[in-house]
């Protein structure tokens, strides 16, 4: 397979760091020859925990990784500014500075990759995190229906970008995969993308509601190929979140277009990960299936929010070997 | 930075011990030696052998070598406590299933870490398959215990029933052995492999905890001559065997003509098919469960990989990334993909064939990491540019070495799957339903899963093709395997029929002559010999000539049959249209047949016509039967349909028999043919002329060339190269004993299912007993195949 790169960035990509996804040409021959085996993505989903686990100290350095594999986010109808600062201000610090110290793990930065909210905080939470290096992450484009009118879609990303969002978390319009138009959503994420500029593109699939894993798996062909730096699984709206068949079939795609293209995509499954133990099936299932380079904050993200609390427990579980009590974790 | 620092950046995986600690403190409790388990108590032990952890090298116990002495005692006890089991009823016996069940769950961890101890397997296989799989097998059969009599009428236990088991799935084949077993009312004497017989001694204590009846399960270690003196002892009623192909037909052999039962469940080449529109990536994660689970001691592995050659290159590429990352090591180590094999004579196995693949031209990949130092550890291993003529391409090799060849059609693709000796599981890869139940059914193997691999339940039955074995495990049909008719057990001796010794006077005829010829592939055809035989009437007048058939003729027949082995895929219909037209045509003749019978065998004018007529009714019957006698749908406990298909076995051999020599053809032919089989038969010497004149119905009766092939000439001498013929897949022999033992020895070649009378006294004019599925069974074998399905 050849592909033509879209759009050759302007200026020559930094000599160091990765280079991001310029975008292909929409090649319905290769969405086309996507195939998704339901049974067998979920024979290999369920033995992951079980083939893979980490006991002890690799336990506790793989989850104190979680915590900067995360996207801290507060997505809720009722979230305030006063909401928005607490989360942040646990953003700042994630875990206890006991735990860490005790666990030699003091002088490592453990911070959450990003901070994700809706538009109207994303100022706050810049505000919230100035010096710590954080970015933020806004949620955008009618989320979580993602049915908005194409203009006002594109003036939300630009209104978050203008506020300081560095990571555009936008939702697809599930219509279109339903009915195969892929020419549409290309086009529309397309758009999206340009909207973005320098800000990286996070495109939500919300694949609870995509009915097959072969529709989940070509719209994340479509949306790569129209030049997505990230592809998420959820908004956490749907019924159905992350799962990891669900996960198997978009990372695979993720493999199979860096094998054609040479360019990383990143993965980010969201909603519903609240336990220490479903982060560790994730990263194996990463580790696994993409290489343990993959398990860095540019290329895998939890979308998640109260995950850190129970992480934060089994590292102090870890420390002291009593189980722990969330009350005595910093809320998030 | 400290190490939590380290594994922060590294987020390497790190050991996961399970400990070893209760498995040993077992081992140690029984002062690390152990005696057999005979009649519900502990034998002091004997002269004993040592039992290693292949991990590690070091014993873990000793074990006692049983003598032919100890088999006996086993024996014995298993005989005393027979009657009373079999007659305590299917409900109380199905309590003792589930008792066994719920312990061998209650003990689980325990089982599965002596498992992995002893075997080397992983503890995950071990803990998260094995285990469940045994008491899943054990719950199962609990339920065919008690619903026995309704399901199963008229059948009846074998008795004693020997059991001799494989190491590479100690405790789950003891399962799949003893609960059909014991479910159907027999007791056993079971040998657990020399390398692996921790878990059945610790099932044994499961025994004593159940409070199983002293002598219903026995358990006797030790190492082949254990085996064999099971295998020779005089009073055991049924021999089970998993294991080599090899040793299964020297079973074979050795029970020829003893009426001991015989399932075999063997070895396998078995073939691993990924058509270009399969989900690649999750056909190249089957293999892993295909070919490197168990480190690839598995008899069903997937080990021949068929790749359609469009997507071989970017196919092997992929395979090899994934084999990178797959881990070898402790198998007590919970992220262990790979532990190991089960002793060093297996690895050394191995690596010869490994080298001769290599040497003959393959191409070797191993992933590029380091093993655990000492142990049977061995890397996964691929060699591609391999083709049929190699030796690792049919060799079974029992290791984790896969090996790699493509195809361009599906045609091609079932050509090469099928070109091997064995027949005992086939994989194919497609999201095409059409293509995969097309080649599904053409696949010569016991089962076949599609879209996965290694599947198992014991609702669903397991067993080959081929020289993979006969007799299932598992399902109704492996209960089937434990039960015979009640009324085998009452058969009396045949009386003998001397030869007859004629005038040679010519017949009596004012006719023109007629010259009976043998009928093959659809054409009347002479001798090869150039001799003719006389047929005598019972006074000793010559009735007519038959043909001297030779080896020559058997052969061409074979060859015919094995032309006509598209019968089997006529539709079930078309078939019964042709048995109802042979019907109707043996009707119109009737009364020349009855003359023709009479000439030959002297029975009285209503005799003869209640032959002729029986026999039409028979061929009626199974013209009946063709589209009736077909499969069953399981549910095994997964998103997933196994598809129990009734398949014919192939070309067969029938040898008819003397008395009644038209009905007792017909009962043998009608089945075979109304399943799909097409037949070569050899008529008995003494009134081989009703069948010779039958090929004239055949003639008229639209049966395609081939399918019926008629032979006839000296019985015994025929029976042999039919016996001995590979192209011949089963026979059926109402002959005497010495020509059934004599079979029953010389099938082993391909091992061929046999069927045959002893000698015994069987009364073809039995419609209770010949007009149903007890021919119908053996004319078939069930195929049983997988389907995941979820969009």
């Amino acid at each position: 397979m050849s592909l033509r790169v879209v759009d050759r960035p302007t200026s020559p990509p930094p000599s160091k760091g990765p280079q991001r996804n310029p975008g292909f040409p929409l090649d319905l021959d290769w969405v086309g020859r996507i195939r998704m085996n339901r049974s067998a993505l979920e024979r290999r989903a369920a033995s992951i925990g079980t083939r893979r686990t980490v006991k002890k100290e690799w336990q506790l350095g793989w989850l104190l990784k979680a915590i900067t594999l995360m996207d801290l986010t507060t997505l809720n109808s009722d979230d305030t500014p006063g909401r928005v600062e607490r989360l942040c201000a646990k953003a700042r610090h994630p875990v206890r500075q006991d735990i860490l110290d005790g666990l030699g793990a003091g002088e490592l930065r453990i911070v959450p990759a990003a901070v994700c909210v809706y538009h109207a905080f994303v100022a706050t939470a810049v505000k919230a995190l100035e010096g710590t290096g954080i970015p933020v992450a806004a949620v955008s484009t009618g989320f979580p229906h993602g049915l908005a009118p194409m203009a006002t879609k594109l003036r939300e990303i630009e209104e978050s970008v203008a506020a300081g969002a560095q990571e555009i978390d936008i939702v697809i319009e599930r219509q279109m995969v339903l009915n195969g138009d892929w020419p549409a959503l290309y086009e529309q994420i397309r758009a999206f993308r340009k909207a973005c500029g320098d800000a990286h593109i996070k495109t939500i699939l919300g694949t609870g509601e995509l009915a097959t894993l072969t529709n989940v798996a070509k719209a994340s062909l479509v949306c790569m190929l129209a030049g997505a730096d990230f592809i998420k699984t959820s908004t956490g709206k749907e019924k159905v979140n992350a799962s990891l068949p669900v996960s198997l079939a978009m990372i695979r795609m993720i493999r199979w277009f860096h094998e054609e293209t040479g360019i990383e995509i990143g993965y980010k499954p969201a909603g519903g990960i609240a336990a220490a133990k479903t982060a560790l099936d994730y990263m194996a299932l990463m580790k696994e299936e993409l290489g343990t380079h993959w398990l860095t904050p540019h290329l895998f993200r939890f979308g998640a929010s109260s995950l850190l609390t129970d992480i934060e427990r089994q590292l102090e579980h870890g420390l002291t070997g009593h189980y722990a009590a969330d009350y005595r974790m910093p809320m998030v | 930075m400290n190490k939590i620092a380290d594994i922060f950046q590294s987020l390497d995986y790190g050991p996961a011990p399970e400990s070893p600690e209760p498995a040993l403190a077992w081992l140690a409790g029984h002062g690390n030696r152990f005696g057999h388990f005979i009649n519900g108590k502990w034998t002091k032990p004997g002269k004993t052998f040592a039992s290693d952890n292949p991990a590690t090298g070091k014993t873990l116990a000793e074990v006692t070598d049983g003598t032919a002495g100890d088999v006996d005692k086993a024996v014995k006890a298993a005989r005393a406590a027979f009657p009373k089991w079999a007659a305590l009823g299917g409900y109380e016996r199905a309590k003792y299933l589930y008792a066994i069940a719920r312990l061998v769950q209650k003990h689980a961890r325990l089982f599965a870490v002596l498992e992995s101890l002893d075997n080397g397997k992983p503890i995950r296989e071990s803990r998260d398959i094995d285990i469940p799989l045994v008491a899943r097998h054990f719950y199962h059969h609990a339920g065919w215990a008690q619903h026995l009599e309704r399901e199963f009428p008229g059948m009846a236990p074998y008795g004693v029933c020997g059991q001799i088991i494989p190491w590479n799935f100690p405790l789950l084949m003891l399962a799949w052995k003893i609960a059909p077993a014991l479910a159907a009312g027999n007791t056993v004497v079971l040998k657990p492999a020399e390398f692996t017989s921790l878990t059945a001694l610790l099932f044994a204590e499961i025994c004593d905890k159940a409070k199983l009846p002293p002598g219903v399960v026995n358990i006797v270690t030790g190492e082949g001559a254990t085996g064999a003196a099971i295998v020779e002892h005089a009073d055991i009623d049924k021999i089970a065997f998993t294991g080599s192909t090899e040793v299964g037909k020297l079973i074979r052999r050795v029970t020829a003509g003893t009426g001991k039962g015989l399932s075999l469940e063997l070895g396998g080449k078995s073939p691993y098919i990924v058509f270009d529109d399969a989900d690649i990536d999750s056909a190249i994660e089957g293999l892993v469960d295909a070919i490197w689970f168990n480190q690839g001691q598995v008899c069903c592995a997937g080990s021949r990989l068929l790749v359609q050659e469009s997507i071989e290159g970017r196919f092997i590429d992929k395979l090899k990334a994934r084999m990178a990352t797959l881990r070898v090591g402790d198998p007590l180590d919970k992220a262990v993909d790979i532990g190991a094999l089960v002793a060093p004579v297996q690895v050394e196995r191995v690596r010869d064939l490994v080298q001769k693949g290599v040497a003959e031209g393959g191409q070797l990949y191993e992933p590029d990491f380091d093993l655990p130092e000492g142990g049977c550890f061995l890397k996964p291993a691929l060699i591609t540019k391999v083709s049929p003529a190699h030796t690792v391409a049919t060799e079974e090799i029992f290791g984790p070495v896969l090996v790699a060849m493509s195809f361009r059609t599906p045609d091609e693709a079932v050509a090469l799957a099928n070109n091997t000796r064995y027949g005992l599981a086939a994989t194919l890869w497609t999201e095409n339903v059409n293509l995969a139940l097309d080649i599904a059914p053409r696949l010569k193997a016991g089962v076949v899963w599609i879209n996965g691999t290694n599947h198992f339940d014991a609702a669903v039955g397991f067993g080959g093709y081929k020289e993979s074995g006969f007799g299932r495990e598992g399902g109704k049909e492996g209960m089937a395997a434990y039960l015979k008719p009640s009324w085998e057990k009452t058969l009396k001796v045949a009386p003998s029929a001397p030869a007859r010794v004629g005038t040679f006077t010519e017949p009596d005829s004012t006719g023109i002559d007629r010259t009976a010829k043998m009928y093959i592939g659809g054409k009347q055809a002479r001798p090869d010999s150039g001799y003719a035989r006389p047929v005598f009437g019972p006074a000793g007048d010559l009735v007519g000539e038959v043909g001297e058939g030779n080896r020559k003729d058997i052969r061409n027949a074979v060859e015919a049959a094995r032309g006509a082995l598209g019968w089997g895929t006529t539709p079930a219909h078309n078939r019964a249209q042709v048995l109802y037209y042979l019907a109707e045509n043996l009707e119109y003749r009737s009364d020349e047949f009855a003359r023709r019978l009479r000439a030959q065998t002297g029975d009285s004018p209503a005799a003869a016509q209640k032959e002729v007529a029986a026999s039409v009714e028979r061929l009626f019957a199974f013209a009946g039967w063709a589209d009736k006698y077909d499969g069953a749908v399981h549910n095994p406990p997964a998103r997933m349909v196994a598809i129990a298909m009734v398949e014919p076995i192939g070309v067969m051999g029938i040898v008819a028999p003397e008395r009644r020599p038209l009905l007792g053809a017909i009962a043998l032919l009608a089945p075979a043919l109304a399943m799909g089989n097409s037949v070569v038969l050899v008529p008995g010497e003494r009134a081989p002329l009703s069948l010779t004149d039958f090929y004239q119905v055949l003639e008229t009766s639209d049966v395609p060339a081939g399918v019926v092939n008629i032979v006839t000439g000296p019985v015994a001498a025929l029976a042999k190269t039919l016996a001995e013929h590979d192209g011949v897949d089963a026979l059926w022999v109402a002959a005497d004993a010495a020509i059934s033992a004599m079979v029953e020895k010389a099938s082993a070649g391909n091992l061929k299912q046999t069927w045959t009378t002893r000698g015994l006294d069987h009364d073809f004019a039995d419609r209770a007993k010949f007009e149903g599925d007890y021919f119908l069974r053996r004319a078939t074998q069930v195929k049983s195949v997988w389907v995941p399905y979820g969009g």
